[in-house]
């Protein structure tokens, strides 16, 4: 009993380890295609309109009902002290510093990263992947570069969308509805949001985020078993996996830049 | 006879604990259209995948035109592959691109020609295999017989040395069988290519090919022209070119008497 259960948990540790580091091999091996997806344009162009613009609806509409969310709760709490004008700070440094990064990352990984991992793992089952690799071209250089490429630009952007729509759904709560006082929301808001401490970082925290998802996505649907169940449970992973990665990453980045 | 073209010696493959080849070895001469044959799972697909460099044999070499396949860098093999067509048994063709944009790609990828050239190259090959007119269509909408034509196609746009052909005949209808086969025949014969057929279609691959390799077990079990193997006396051989079901090959997978499992009781299932 307790033999199998030591041999178990060391398969799943050695299992582990071997993903690790062919998951870093991998990723060794897309950025000395990066280079060349600059180069190779309309690929990258392709693969920022799928990644990218396809996730804005999803990005947009969460990002603005969020802000309003952000902005009745906080109304509600903050009037109890008289403190009500200080929502738009509230607001905009939720977003700005911790939902827009990790919010956007999360919706990212689950629009984005899902269908990149099932598309990268159909490709592989319908022998597309060997095809490409027979033809002699790399399909690390011609297909997962490029969608590796196009997920490090787009998150950051997608974030700062999320967060810029959230504080307009704020606005439209705080100010229409609620009736605080446009001038005081926005100055209030502008006077204690730093740029490097706070907008910076924050894009910092999405550029990681951006690397992360995206790199997980790629290497899932490589790395899968090229069947129906295969590529399902890869698309899983991948989700589950962004996800904890993300909250993850988050802890440790927010006590890097603002524990000292 | 001149160096052959492709040279395979003491090829052993094993998949875990499985050994797929035990000393394999093959001679294809230039201009030749040989085929490999073997009931399911003797590896003929594995065997293809070490020809073209993507599996690593455990031991042994596989030499196409005097280079070590799997002794060359990234770009050597890359700069080989460029010489080697290989038709997939799926097509393998990229399903957001259209058929005109398929045959284009290796061209498209490896050349620096102007787009009219292409456009004119792409319409030779397909004419050739009689899909001009299917060019606007995309992958989705072809048949499973069509999209092997595409395949092969795509496969000849650059005009290659060698072309591998993985199960070419399987799953077709008996017209496109028919049209199938006088392809691979016309184009071996027009670009006097050296092509590997990989099959288990007898009755196609023996009236196409000039020298058959039958494997079994690991190892090459015969090798020689269609004429030849069917007069072997070998009754593994007769029992693969005639396609008796029982023979040297049994019917039934090895393993515990009928019988016994009878008595055995029920089945341990996952759907309890």
């Amino acid at each position: 009993m307790i033999e199998s259960v030591l041999r178990g948990l060391g398969r799943w540790g050695l299992d582990l380890l071997w993903r690790l580091g062919r998951g870093h091999l991998f990723l060794w091996e897309i950025l000395k295609g990066v280079p060349e997806t600059f180069i190779r344009f309309p690929l990258l162009i392709k693969q920022l309109y799928s990644v990218g613009v396809l996730s804005l609806m999803i990005i947009a509409v969460s990002g603005l009902f969020v802000g309003m969310v952000l902005a009745l709760q906080g109304y509600y709490t903050l009037v109890d002290f008289g403190a009500e004008d200080s929502l738009g700070v509230l607001v905009a440094l939720s977003l700005v510093r911790e939902l827009g990064p990790v919010v956007a990352g999360l919706l990212f990984a689950g629009r984005a990263g899902s269908a990149l991992t099932a598309e990268i793992g159909l490709m592989k089952s319908t022998e597309q992947l060997s095809g490409m690799e027979m033809m002699a071209v790399d399909p690390m250089r011609r297909v997962i570069a490029p969608r590796f490429v196009a997920g490090v630009i787009s998150l950051p952007l997608l974030a700062a969308i999320f967060s810029a729509l959230g504080i307009i759904g704020a606005y439209l709560v705080g100010h229409v509805q609620l009736g605080i006082d446009a001038g005081i929301f926005w100055s209030q808001m502008q006077m204690k949001t730093d740029w490097s401490a706070d907008v910076v970082n924050g894009i910092i925290k999405s550029v990681v985020f951006g690397v992360v998802v995206t790199w997980i996505a790629v290497f899932e649907g490589y790395d899968c078993v090229p069947t129906s169940e295969g590529v399902g449970r890869a698309t899983t992973r991948t989700v589950v996996h962004s996800a904890f990665a993300i909250l993850g990453l988050d802890f440790v980045l927010t006590a890097l830049m603002f524990g000292g | 006879m001149n160096e052959p073209l492709i040279k395979i010696r003491d090829l052993h493959f094993a998949r875990g604990d499985r050994a797929i080849f035990k000393g394999v070895n093959i001679d294809i001469h230039r201009g030749e259209v040989v085929a490999i044959m073997g009931p399911s799972g003797t590896g003929k697909t594995t065997l293809m995948r070490l020809i073209g460099g993507q599996l690593k044999p455990d031991r042994g070499t596989v030499e196409i035109d005097g280079q070590n396949v799997h002794a060359l860098s990234h770009d050597d093999l890359y700069a080989l592959r460029k010489r080697m067509g290989m038709l997939f048994q799926s097509g393998a063709l990229l399903t957001d691109l259209s058929v005109f944009d398929n045959v284009a790609f290796p061209l498209r990828e490896h050349t620096d020609l102007p787009e009219r050239m292409i456009h004119d190259l792409v319409l030779m090959k397909l004419q050739a295999v009689g899909l001009r007119n299917a060019r606007r269509m995309m992958p989705a909408e072809l048949s499973g017989g069509m999209a092997r034509r595409v395949a092969l196609a795509r496969a000849i746009a650059l005009d290659p040395m060698m072309i591998i052909y993985d199960e070419p005949f399987a799953g077709q209808d008996p017209i496109s069988m028919g049209t199938v086969v006088d392809l691979v025949h016309d184009v071996s014969d027009a670009m006097g290519l050296t092509s590997i057929v990989v099959s288990h279609d007898i009755k196609e691959a023996a009236e196409i090919s000039d020298t058959i390799f039958l494997l079994s077990g690991g190892k090459v079990i015969e090798s020689g022209s269609p004429i030849k193997l069917k007069r072997s006396t070998s009754p593994w051989v007769q029992q693969f070119m005639q396609g008796l079901p029982d023979g040297p090959v049994p019917f039934h997978y090895p393993g515990t008497p009928f019988a016994e499992d009878l008595l055995s009781g029920s089945e341990a299932s996952d759907y309890d």
